[in-house]
């Protein structure tokens, strides 16, 4: 064969490959995912998998977070908000259908909030339904809710799974058999091996949607998830566990790789009320000693943004405080010797059982020995870890990804939460963000509360959490930022 | 026929290997285990590196040799425990009989029958994982083989005439079992000794491998292969040095043992 | 014989009992809440007070035991935690991949077993003994995640011909016993090497005895011996090690599961002790101790029935 024979014969060839997926228009997805979810009912479990594969797509809430951050009406077809800040009116979309069939009205607006406000209320975020005050139905298609005090971040958060629409016929059963009111319906559910949903014709947007069926694949091995996306058996991961291996997939032209946002925050937590942590210059010594770059190399191959304080680096009110405390190992050691903790020191790592955490344990423990310090690590168990680390504070060090929208808050949380940081400085800062309803106020504090949070160097900011997404490239509108949980799909079709 | 010294000759040869590769990492070994090195991460084998080095930049064959400490230390402590353990329940079932044999024996069931993974899992998240853990778990689990080894072989020793006569000359029973039991069940405890050492090196790997061994940056074969296995498609190399040793180390025990038996028992060596 | 049986019996179900008692009051030890592990970090303390409530924990540990006791005595083993729907339901549900995976591994390691074992006994003493013998080491000492490893290494990153790991679902059988192809022949490969060998001592001790020596003089053909005179007499020893082995291998599930992340009971029995899903793990460490026990019960009184002599000793 000569050679522009077998060039022209390899286009054809190409050519044909390429547009086979475009004769047929696929009106189908599969979608790789890392967690499983343990059951359906975002509104009774944390699990992130249930938000993820359920939320806008199965479940929806009054409002919705776009890719870029911003809360728009949803379920809710426009809302106004009083003066004052504390009463909110929402104007509901009418025509909508429960999958089941039953009517969506106010009255399951109200239910909804009353179950997840009641004493016995098992929700999992029951801090978000804390301000509110009472919750009327004045009209089959008008919810008011007023709070007690202003809330910043109210409509927001009722953009979260927390708080998805129930009915109140449906409800008991969420947890195996989800009924919500959203584009795509639940199908099928095989535990330890996927979840199918399908498009919902009745949804209001329905013509605009283009996927007849998702199916949602587990695939917990990282090498299982790479193979499965090369073998074409799943056509998106969007969570992708492996990023060592994104260089291959970068290499190859059927793949579409992207290292987007979330709202995680990676910290190397320091239990600030235990010793020698409650000393601001041990505290301080630390962030000298770590070595953000070398870490995000070793642990996440590169593919992660550097943070100074706690605050994801897209958000519009975001500073870059990287540099406050520069890596100098020299300035570690005069600070701790200063502080008269002595070299040879050993402190525990608590680790739990998340990639990002032992892969930038190690390192972590051997920057801090640089520095002079012995670190013991322990992996631990997510159990373990919850009820040792967070909920007893019997822990030296630990290394988590704060995954939940504006968590500044955290630090104001007193010396109960696990943080163990108590400042009424601080305190009073994020109760006047909270209750500040203007934008341009609230960035301006929030920027105030970054370079607070940097300067006691509460914890060991190491690097926002990325998400890397690996897709098929004929796959259009899948979300490459993650600035909450949920993974909308009717947007996504296959382009061709 | 030939065999015999050949299954204790390799196995010795193997068992001196690691054992040695394990006394001389307290020493020396090409780098210090536990450097990182991130920008010299996967590096192919070399003069420097004999092994290459791992995705943290650290050399792998210094690695090895201190996975070897950790190994057979492991596997040390565990079974000496486990047959301490064992015997004296063992030697005490055959010395009693009746209620108290019946109820070690039900006792031994009980350890056998609870998945000795399971155990170490749940001891793990109690405590938390730790080397210290990991021998326990590995120890308890050699208890009930210990208990039964022992108890047979005493058996027979009670059976035989001249401890009968003892025990008609009116010789207590913790006497008859110092005098008389224990130096000849001595043979097949340490033949099952060594046999367990192979399982304690395969269960320490084990637990590693699953996190519930030695914690990080102290090198274990089996945290090697866990490690190794998120690699496999970019470095599958670092999967096949910590299973080779792990391997060897078995082989070597298991040979060993094998050998011992044959030595200790010709008439079962013909048979096979 | 009877009274034999009985006590056997009795012990059986005490080890049971036992097995439970410890694992449940072992789960109660486990620093973790359910309610904190299913509601997260960003859960209120009267939240999981509320769950902790509907899950029946405020409750003290030995009155749930004698409830879970109650229950499973009736065949309710509960609900999980997590999953929320009844124990029973998802091992069922998880049933059929564990045992398939169990089942295609025992007979994957027969079938080796035999035809090594056999081929050794025949050619004893020349090169074919010593190579079987000499596998069979090495087939020992492999640890079994380790070959896993070393499968997948080749036969899916390298040649990429089988996944390496996961699991299709039954709904596509070829693509489910792909997925299987692999986990089986890493659980068979170490069975099998003990099995071949008492498969070779057995079938040497039955080529000794008399009855084969007159075949060989009649002239019957060296296989036909082989197969249909001295193997059948060889069988029970081999029998006897198989039974011991399937439990081996239900248990050896539990690794195999969770390395190549096959839905399977191992897998579900992690997941269970992370989640502090007690109802869970329960029923799980019951089934494999059942299992374990069993087996052990079975080969004993089969032993009783091969050779009355021993029933004065057993016990």
């Amino acid at each position: 064969m000569t050679g522009p024979f077998r060039t022209a014969a390899l286009a054809l060839a190409l050519a044909c490959a390429a547009a086979l997926p475009a004769a047929a228009a696929r009106t189908t997805l599969s979608i790789g995912f890392q967690q499983e979810p343990t059951s359906l009912d975002p509104t009774a479990d944390a699990t992130a998998a249930i938000d993820g594969m359920l939320g806008q797509n199965v479940y929806e809430t009054l409002m919705a977070v776009t890719e870029d951050g911003r809360v728009v009406p949803n379920l809710a077809r426009e809302v106004a908000v009083s003066d004052d800040g504390l009463t909110y009116t929402f104007t509901l979309h009418t025509g909508v259908t429960f999958h089941d069939g039953t009517a969506f009205d106010a009255e399951d607006v109200k239910f909804t909030f009353d179950r997840a406000m009641a004493p016995d209320s098992t929700n999992p975020t029951k801090g978000i339904f804390a301000p509110i005050e009472t919750v009327e139905a004045t009209a089959p298609d008008t919810v008011v809710i007023r709070l007690k005090q202003p809330d910043g971040f109210f409509l927001f958060n009722l953009a979260m799974g927390d708080t998805s629409i129930v009915a109140p016929e449906s409800a008991a059963t969420n947890a195996t058999q989800p009924i919500g009111t959203g584009p795509f319906r639940f199908a099928s559910w095989t535990r330890g091996d996927r979840l199918v949903l399908e498009k919902n014709p009745a949804h209001r947007n329905a013509a605009e949607v283009a996927l007849e069926r998702v199916t949602f694949r587990f695939i917990a091995d990282p090498a299982a998830a790479a193979a499965a996306m090369l073998a074409e058996e799943v056509d998106a991961f969007p969570g992708f566990p492996a990023p060592e291996l994104l260089p291959q997939f970068e290499a190859d032209p059927r793949f579409r790789v992207v290292v987007g946002s979330t709202e995680g925050e990676v910290i190397l937590a320091l239990n600030n009320g235990k010793a020698p942590f409650t000393d601001i210059r041990v505290r301080r010594a630390i962030s000298h000693a770590l070595d953000r770059q070398a870490i995000i190399d070793g642990a996440m191959y590169g593919r992660a943004q550097p943070i100074g304080s706690f605050f994801p680096p897209h958000h519009a009110a975001y500073v870059d405080l990287t540099g406050h405390y520069p890596h100098d190992v020299a300035r570690a050691k005069a600070l701790l010797a200063e502080a008269g903790v002595a070299p040879g020191t050993e402190l525990t790592l608590r680790l739990p059982p998340f990639p990002y955490a032992t892969r930038s344990g190690e390192i972590v423990q051997a920057q801090l020995a640089a520095a002079g310090l012995t670190v013991k690590i322990e992996q631990v168990e997510w159990g373990f870890w919850l009820e040792e680390v967070f909920r007893n504070q019997n822990y030296d060090m630990t290394i988590i990804a704060h995954t939940s929208p504006n968590d500044l808050g955290n630090f104001a949380r007193g010396p109960s939460y696990f943080y163990a940081y108590d400042n009424a400085d601080y305190t009073a800062l994020w109760q006047a963000i909270r209750t500040e309803a203007d934008d341009a106020k609230r960035f301006a504090m929030l920027q105030d509360a970054q370079r607070f949070i940097a300067d006691e160097a509460v914890h060991g900011f190491l690097f926002q959490l990325p998400k890397l997404s690996v897709a098929r490239r004929e796959i259009v509108g899948l979300w490459d930022n993650a600035p909450v949980l949920e993974q909308p799909l009717a947007g996504v079709r296959w382009n061709g | 026929m030939k065999r015999r010294p050949v299954n204790l000759i390799f196995g010795a040869a193997l068992v001196a290997l690691v054992t040695g590769a394990a006394l001389l990492s307290l020493v020396w070994t090409p780098h210090d285990p536990v450097a990182l090195n991130v920008a010299n991460r996967f590096a192919p084998a070399s003069a420097t590196h004999w092994l290459g080095t791992d995705q943290l930049g650290r050399d792998v064959a210094s690695m090895l040799m201190a996975g070897a400490r950790t190994s057979v230390a492991v596997a040390f402590v565990a079974v000496v425990l486990g047959a301490l353990a064992g015997v004296v329940l063992g030697l005490t079932a055959a010395a009693l009989g009746g209620l108290v044999d019946d109820a070690i024996m039900r006792l031994a069931d009980f350890g056998f029958a609870f998945p000795a993974l399971l155990f170490a899992i749940m001891l793990a998240a109690v405590f938390g994982p730790s080397l210290t853990n990991a021998v326990i778990a590995i120890a308890f689990v050699n208890v009930p083989t210990f208990a039964r080894v022992a108890r047979a072989a005493a058996h027979q020793v009670w059976t035989r005439g001249y401890v009968l006569a003892a025990r008609a000359a009116g010789r207590g029973r913790l006497a008859i079992t110092l005098d008389h039991v224990i130096p000849n069940i001595a043979a097949p405890v340490i033949v099952q000794a060594t046999i367990e050492f192979a399982i304690g090196i395969l269960a320490e790997a084990a637990l590693s491998y699953l996190g519930l061994g030695v914690q990080p940056p102290v090198p274990s074969w089996g945290r090697m292969l866990a490690e190794a296995q998120t690699l496999l498609f970019l470095a599958p190399h670092l999967a096949i040095w910590p299973g080779l040793c792990i391997m060897a180390a078995v082989m070597g025990f298991n040979l060993l043992g094998d050998g011992l038996r044959d030595a200790a028992d010709p008439r079962l060596a013909r048979a096979r | 014989m009877a009274p034999y049986l009985i006590r056997r019996l009795a012990g059986f179900a005490a080890t049971l009992l036992a097995v439970s008692a410890v694992v449940f009051f072992v789960m109660n030890l486990l620093p973790g809440d359910p309610a904190l592990v299913i509601l997260g970090i960003d859960s209120t303390e009267d939240a999981r007070a509320a769950l902790r409530a509907q899950l029946g924990l405020d409750d003290p540990p030995l009155l749930r035991y004698a409830a879970w006791v109650r229950g499973a005595l009736g065949g309710d083993f509960g609900q999980s935690y997590m999953f929320k729907v009844p124990v029973a339901d998802l091992i069922r549900e998880r049933l059929a991949m564990t045992l398939t995976l169990a089942v295609a591994a025992m007979a994957l390691t027969v079938a080796l077993a035999l035809a090594a074992g056999v081929y050794a006994a025949a050619s004893h003493g020349r090169a074919g003994d010593w190579a079987v013998m000499a596998a069979s080491q090495v087939g020992i000492a492999i640890p079994a995640f380790w070959l896993s490893i070393l499968l997948v290494i080749l036969f899916a990153v390298v040649l990429r011909w089988l996944p390496p790991g996961g699991f299709p679902g039954w709904d596509d059988p070829a693509g489910a016993a792909r997925a299987l192809i692999l986990p089986a022949t890493a659980l068979a490969v170490v069975q099998a090497a003990v099995l071949a060998r008492v498969t070779r001592s057995a079938v040497l001790e039955v080529m000794g005895q008399d009855f084969v020596r007159t075949a060989t003089a009649q002239g019957l053909p060296r296989r036909r011996i082989l197969w249909r005179h001295v193997l059948p007499n060889a069988l029970v020893p081999i029998v006897t090690i198989v039974g011991l082995q399937f439990a081996n291998l239900v248990t050896g599930t539990i690794v195999i599961e969770n390395v190549f992340y096959l839905p399977g009971l191992g897998r579900l029995v992690f997941q269970g002790i992370a989640n502090r899903d007690l109802p869970l793990v329960q029923a799980l460490v019951l089934l494999f101790a059942v299992a374990v026990v069993t087996v052990n019960l079975i080969v004993d009184l089969a032993y009783l029935w091969i050779d009355p002599r021993l029933k004065g000793r057993v016990g």
